[in-house]
């Protein structure tokens, strides 16, 4: 050891993590120069699944983006959909019909429950334990693609929100069959907790890795469950009160550190007030038309002007920029993608943590490469 | 929203900041920032002012565009005073403009809404960059010089985001024209050729 040079002996290894592998959550591609097995620069590399979905939907009717925002975040096109339709209601002056509201809510806490669900197993994965968790959280996440196919005829691609309203009503008996889900969710998320929390691996592999000041978070542009875990009381729902969310009675679940361990229980604790959501919601939804009769779909020309309309998506803030110069297609459509600016921050969580930490910080993130590259 | 321009010219003398009417129902209406001091307005927006989260930063294209004016004049024709109408036609030159959307945490309020100009669409439009003041407009900044070559003076890592580097373009600008998928053929035959050839040639 001691006979080479004191270079050869500091050397660095530069390693591509990816495209594929960390720990699957699709192509992309992490740039990583360790010492030793620490951490010393990062560098993510997007672009793998980009096919400028921006440019697709400023070369269609406004109707026309409606199911392609179903495949952004295709774990939650639901929200996705929720997020397009309240952009373009704030650029029109639309209002929804009030069954519809519900019915919006309700899709959305679904989703949530079943993108948090997802996670749970996700991260599991990242840290190694393959399988079991992962299975007993897509069981789950099963029943409420159950109800979403019944209710818009798709699992994943449901394209069931419209400008002022939602595409179809309820067919029947489907209220009695969520309620049914729901009120059976507690209990798995219970055996979740059972399962997971109190393990010494898990608490081994979570608590004191890559903690965030709540400054930071702020300042990183982190939104969702990543700015609350670092302490930040701030939920869409509550500042915007968008849709009919000032109805309901909900807490914002915080932490306290900021670190994946947060990040992972933030995620249990929001499962269960979407689950006090889905209650109260359920039990109040009136009868009547699901979409605003003075909304107009296929001929829609909002008139001249722009709107940023936002919603607490499960992964964070989504948002749509839309401009009109009043045709019947958008001159500038963006999307405010949560899952690629969730990353800005991803460097400076992973400096200085090993290696295969980098892929439980990845997972705490919890991204869809659908939604990143766009 | 003129209470803020109000704060702005208080605190930075000289400051360049416009109001930008939305005539859309959403009523939310912007500042237009000058480039000279608009790191200053924004460091004032975000310390003095609360707004301390840039949430959405986007690329807008804006070509040149002819504008058709009517004019009415006096003419004397054949000895009687009439009055003529004549069209003119003007160019008004294009821009780029990049837009942020800011909220203040901890005042759960917003959009604030901030824009910037490029002189022209040519490659060297620029605007001065806002990442270092708000950190989250990183790869937002990099994906709207990416997409729509707006240069951002100050951005520590301005390279393409989604493209590939060597791309040459910027696809989101309304004057691109997305190549045929048929240039990707790996034996064209001569229709295809014929096809490729005609579009590549300067009209």
């Amino acid at each position: 050891m001691s006979h080479l040079p004191a270079s050869d002996i500091l050397q660095t290894i530069d390693v591509s993590l990816g495209p594929q592998h960390p720990s699957t959550h699709g192509v992309f591609r992490m740039n990583v120069t360790l010492d030793g097995e620490t951490v010393t620069r990062l560098q993510p590399v997007f672009g793998y699944l980009h096919r400028n979905h921006e440019k697709i939907a400023e070369g269609n009717s406004w109707l026309a983006a409606m199911p392609y925002t179903d495949r952004l975040d295709y774990i939650c096109p639901l929200t996705n959909n929720w997020a397009y339709a309240l952009a373009v209601e704030k650029l029109a002056g639309l209002e929804v019909a009030e069954r519809a509201e519900f019915l919006r809510v309700i899709t959305a806490e679904l989703t949530r429950l079943q993108n948090h669900t997802a996670f749970l197993g996700f991260i599991l994965g990242d840290m190694g334990a393959w399988g079991t968790a992962l299975m007993y959280a897509f069981r789950e996440r099963e029943k409420i693609l159950d109800l979403f196919e019944s209710l818009t005829g798709a699992r994943m691609m449901c394209n069931y929100m419209r400008f002022g309203g939602c595409r179809c009503d309820t067919p029947p008996g489907w209220i009695d069959a969520a309620r049914a889900v729901v009120d059976r969710f507690p209990a798995f998320l219970d055996e979740m907790e059972a399962l997971l929390t109190g393990n010494e691996i898990l608490l081994a592999r979570l608590q004191g890795v890559a903690p965030l000041s709540a400054a930071r978070a702020i300042q990183g542009g982190m939104s969702g469950p990543l700015l609350r875990a670092s302490g930040v009381d701030y939920d869409i729902r509550k500042a915007d009160a968008y849709g009919i969310y000032s109805r309901f009675q909900f807490r914002v679940p915080r932490g306290e550190v900021g670190d994946c361990y947060d990040r992972f229980m933030l995620r249990l604790l929001e499962a269960r007030e979407s689950v006090s959501i889905l209650r109260q919601a359920l039990a109040a939804i009136p009868e009547g038309p699901v979409v605003h009769p003075k909304a107009k779909q296929r001929g829609l020309r909002p008139p001249a002007g722009e709107a940023y309309g936002r919603i607490e998506g499960p992964k964070g803030e989504l948002g749509f920029y839309l401009i009109s110069t009043g045709t019947d297609r958008p001159y500038r459509y963006r999307v405010r993608p949560p899952s690629l600016i969730n990353l800005t921050l991803l460097e400076e969580l992973c400096l200085g943590t090993k290696i295969a930490d980098v892929m439980v910080i990845l997972g705490s993130i919890d991204i869809v490469l659908g939604e990143v590259d766009r | 929203m003129s209470d803020v321009v109000e704060a702005i010219r208080r605190a930075i003398p000289g400051a360049e900041v416009e109001r930008i009417e939305n005539p859309g129902p959403s009523g939310q209406h912007s500042l237009l920032l000058g480039h000279g001091t608009a790191r200053a307005v924004a460091e004032f927006l975000r310390d003095g002012q609360g707004w301390d989260f840039c949430s959405n930063v986007s690329g807008v294209d804006w070509p040149a565009r002819k504008v058709k004016e009517t004019l009415v004049r006096k003419d004397v024709v054949d000895g009687v005073e009439k009055e003529v109408k004549e069209t003119v036609e003007r160019e008004e030159p294009g821009y780029l403009e990049a837009v942020y959307h800011l909220y203040s945490v901890a005042g759960k309020s917003g959009p604030l809404v901030l824009r910037m100009r490029t002189p022209d669409r040519a490659g060297a439009a620029a605007v001065p960059s806002l990442t270092p003041v708000w950190k989250s407009a990183e790869f937002q900044e990099r994906e709207a010089f990416d997409l729509f070559g707006i240069r951002f003076d100050g951005h520590p890592d301005l390279r393409r985001i989604l493209m590939w580097e060597g791309f040459e373009d910027f696809p989101m600008r309304k004057d691109y024209v997305a190549p045929d998928d048929c240039e990707y053929e790996p034996t064209p035959h001569d229709a295809v050729l014929e096809r490729v050839n005609a579009r590549k040639e300067p009209a």
